[in-house]
């Protein structure tokens, strides 16, 4: 495994998989801002990946795609590369580098749970498992989604003159939140920010299930007594949410786990909806994909590193330049 | 249990006051007596005599491995939240209620604390285990004072909150008296003399830009502010009673005081450390605090006297609709009747216009007061922080230039963000620290100084950040002691960030010998 460095390049190929600067090869493993950016010559991707990232930057934001599914082999010299679903958002991927017999995973962000709205994750063995720890802490347990759907759902029966706002990342997250709810049988209209508009209509087109939505609009403050809005968290706080009557913020979120963390940001209806894997599954993805070094992404990698010394497995963290914990989901 | 957890929950996540009103309003509706339980949590009156946050860690490190636990703790910032998170076994779905669920772990034997509790800990889901948890801790710190909970009481029943204030300290478990009375199924409870503890009249910082301006120098009198403990003494024919400023009975850490007062009366002042009623340092006075009795050889060594400054009972008279000029007489005479080594009378300053006052809020007696308490002569005795009566005003703080070295993660609202600071000054080419903050600074400071600490650490020591030696912290505190528990041999009192010395650069800051001159250390 000597052939990748800690920044996931290859020097040998010249190619990097989710660099932060323009570079002449990109493997994007999906369409997160931390991931994927503007400016690459060649950029390597699932189509859906590929389709987000001109959605967010223009069809100009690298000179060349190479569209890939899952599954389907693409090599530089001896290197074969192939994309299989990480089940993070829909697009997203894991990579899997082949080398003289030596297999490695890249996962990129992943979660193992189940989401309508993207291919589920895939397990995937192999020798080196480079691996997220967003959640890397035995104290994340993710919950059964349906039933932080369920929160929101009672919350907006009894609090009928009230309007809550959910903070939710713009891409993959608001999305899930709003097929969650159909799954749930909510079949009101879903009142969306802005910024949403595009990537719903996107996932709407791709036959995902997220139901009726609107854009909010400079309508009669009363009109949104009742209804769901979605927004990205930065709107939250800003003049934006005020225009609302008595709004109850909410925030889907794994870091809604811990209430401090929640108190902070002033949520007032924490839903615990990850799209990242809890401890459980990281530890379980570690041990399934039967690999003997195990290199630990952003994250929470102290508690992982611990654990996978103590399983005798070669572990140490990697600390990718530009990411910091915390600020990413 | 579920009920009262998830009030719980939705108290620590509510902003609003007034829904905080509300949903307590709606838990106290419930007439069984899971509201007296829950009336005794919210008030800080129930704990359990064997589990503390000790015992709480020996039994989670039973459960999970000791390093995922403290990686956990460290992020998390709050104990009972990690304990409620990692704790191994989930289980929703029906609890014990709140009052079966207390008495089960009351009847659990000391040796047996280590399964039975761990098996009520394992029977509960998350949420109520933080709740547990924090019952057994302590201190609930979900935003929600004494007060609040007594007003949401006097708002629901339409009584006032003083009314139920005043009988506070004298209620107990399980308040049958106090919910009957609220409902005006009878008069007001009749509580013990001893026991009647009477809420303090407290002091505003003075604003000196806007209320020198507004206010009228001759219609006010000045104190010295002593730093020591506010208490309330209570003496009668039968006994004497020494109260801290929230109404807890800290009499049995007193002996001095309860044997030497005579008299009938109630009494304000301040509890300092001293012979001869010369006050020394809040150091000293610190020797004789949080102990539950005092030996005569410490006795001897930290005597104690109050400094007395007012006086709400005189001879069974009622005297807190007097003027504070007609209390103070009463309180003179209170004084020449019964005189003893432990009790004196703070004297008053004389002034004429707020400028002349300024003098003996800095230059006096050194560093053994904390300023001075401007009090209005013509009010009345009034319990809590009213607007107008009485002012509180500091001295300036003193101020040194000092280098952050370490940081650290802070608790409860500020967790996650590196909050508590270390930092040093000069001893040859090195740093020695001398001392620790963790407030003063503003929300942007905040979050430039956790930016600069996550993309400057040049070391990890468990939870502790060591930081590359860039920034200079102006720091602020009210005093400094010799200390031979420190390595700089200094021991700082209530240290806070003041400011962030930007144009400061690193080589400029003091060596510990030149800090120790300029504050007369040695």
């Amino acid at each position: 495994m000597d052939f990748i460095n800690h920044q996931l390049f290859i020097k040998d190929i010249n190619v990097h998989i989710d660099p932060i600067l323009p570079k002449k090869t990109a493997i994007i493993t999906h369409g997160h801002a931390d991931h994927a950016r503007f400016g690459h010559d060649h950029v390597i991707a699932t189509r859906q990946t590929i389709d987000i990232m001109k959605i967010r930057y223009g069809d100009k934001c690298a000179k060349k795609f190479t569209p890939l599914r899952y599954g389907q082999k693409y090599s530089i010299k001896n290197y074969d590369f192939t994309l299989h679903p990480a089940g993070h958002i829909l697009g997203s991927a894991q990579v899997l580098i082949e080398k003289n017999n030596h297999r490695l995973v890249i996962t990129g962000d992943y979660k193992v749970g189940k989401d309508e709205t993207c291919k589920n994750f895939k397990l995937v063995k192999c020798d080196t498992l480079i691996t997220e720890a967003t959640f890397g802490l035995p104290i994340f347990q993710h919950p059964d989604p349906k039933d932080e759907i369920q929160k929101l759902i009672r919350s907006v029966k009894i609090n009928k003159n009230n309007c809550h706002i959910v903070g939710a990342y713009a891409l993959g997250k608001a999305q899930r939140v709003m097929n969650l709810l159909r799954q749930q049988k909510y079949n009101e209209t879903i009142y969306i920010h802005g910024s949403l508009e595009k990537l719903c209509q996107y996932y709407s087109k791709e036959k995902i299930n997220i139901g009726k939505f609107e854009k909010v609009s400079s309508k009669d403050k009363n009109f949104y007594e009742g209804k769901i809005i979605i927004a990205p968290p930065s709107a939250l706080k800003d003049r934006w949410s005020r225009r609302f009557p008595n709004p109850i913020i909410c925030m889907a979120s794994g870091w809604m786990t811990v209430k401090q963390r929640a108190k902070q940001q002033g949520i007032e209806l924490p839903l615990v909806i990850s799209d990242h894997s809890d401890w459980n599954e990281l530890l379980d993805t570690i041990k399934k994909s039967k690999a003997k070094n195990i290199l630990i992404t952003h994250g929470q990698e102290d508690a992982l590193v611990y654990y996978c010394k103590k399983q005798n497995l070669v572990s140490k963290p990697l600390s990718i330049q530009g990411r910091s914990d915390e600020e990413i989901e | 249990m579920k009920k009262f957890s998830s009030l719980l929950h939705n108290l620590i996540l509510t902003p609003s006051r007034n829904t905080k009103i509300k949903l307590l309003q709606d838990y106290f509706k419930i007439l069984d007596i899971n509201r007296s339980y829950a009336l005794a949590i919210l008030s800080d009156q129930l704990s359990f005599q064997f589990i503390k946050a000790s015992k709480l860690r020996e039994l989670v490190y039973e459960q999970v491995d000791q390093h995922l636990f403290d990686y956990s703790y460290d992020y998390v910032g709050d104990l009972a939240e990690t304990i409620s998170l990692i704790w191994p076994t989930k289980k929703e779905g029906e609890s014990q209620n709140l009052s079966t669920l207390i008495e089960n772990i009351k009847k659990i034997k000391k040796s047996e604390i280590n399964t039975e509790f761990s098996k009520v800990l394992s029977e509960l889901s998350n949420n109520e285990r933080w709740t547990l948890i924090k019952i057994c801790t302590g201190g609930l710190r979900i935003g929600v004072s004494e007060r609040l909970v007594k007003t949401a009481l006097a708002d629901l029943y339409n009584k006032s909150v003083n009314e139920i204030e005043e009988i506070w300290h004298g209620l107990e478990f399980p308040y049958e008296n106090l919910f009957q009375w609220l409902k005006n199924e009878t008069s007001k409870p009749k509580i013990d003399f001893k026991k009647l503890f009477h809420p303090m009249m407290l002091a505003n910082p003075i604003d000196e830009e806007k209320d020198f301006k507004r206010l009228n120098a001759n219609e006010f009198q000045a104190e010295y502010k002593w730093d020591g403990i506010r208490v309330q003494l209570m003496v009668s024919s039968k006994s004497v009673a020494l109260y801290s400023r929230t109404g807890d009975n800290i009499s049995s850490a007193f002996p001095e005081i309860i044997e030497t007062t005579k008299g009938d009366a109630v009494i304000d002042g301040e509890l300092l450390v001293g012979g001869n009623f010369k006050p020394s340092s809040f150091n000293d006075l610190q020797q004789r605090l949080n102990r539950k009795k005092a030996s005569k050889d410490l006795q001897k060594k930290f005597p104690v006297f109050i400094r007395a400054y007012d006086i709400l009972f005189y001879k069974g008279k009622d005297l807190r609709k007097l003027s504070l000029v007609d209390r103070r007489k009463y309180l003179e005479k209170f004084q020449k009747e019964n005189k003893t080594n432990q009790i004196d009378l703070s004297s008053i300053i004389n002034f004429s216009t707020w400028k002349e006052l300024t003098k003996y809020k800095n230059n006096f007696h050194d560093d053994l007061n904390e300023g001075v308490m401007i009090k209005l002569k013509n009010s009345e005795y009034l319990p809590g922080r009213k607007k107008g009566y009485w002012y509180k005003w500091k001295k300036n703080p003193k101020l040194v230039d000092a280098i952050l070295m370490y940081a650290q993660r802070g608790h409860g609202k500020r967790s996650s963000y590196y909050s508590d600071f270390t930092f040093g000054v000069w001893k040859e080419s090195e740093l020695v620290p001398i001392g620790k903050a963790y407030s003063g600074y503003t929300d942007k400071e905040l979050l430039v100084l956790d930016k600069f600490i996550r993309n400057n650490t040049i070391n990890k020591f468990g939870p502790v950040r060591e930081v590359k030696k860039e920034i200079i912290l102006e720091v602020a505190f009210d005093d400094v002691f010799p200390s031979t528990r420190h390595k700089s041999g200094v021991a700082m009192r209530f240290p806070r960030i003041h400011r962030i010395r930007w144009d400061k650069p690193v080589n400029e800051v003091l060596t510990i010998s030149e800090f120790k001159k300029e504050f007369k250390l040695s």
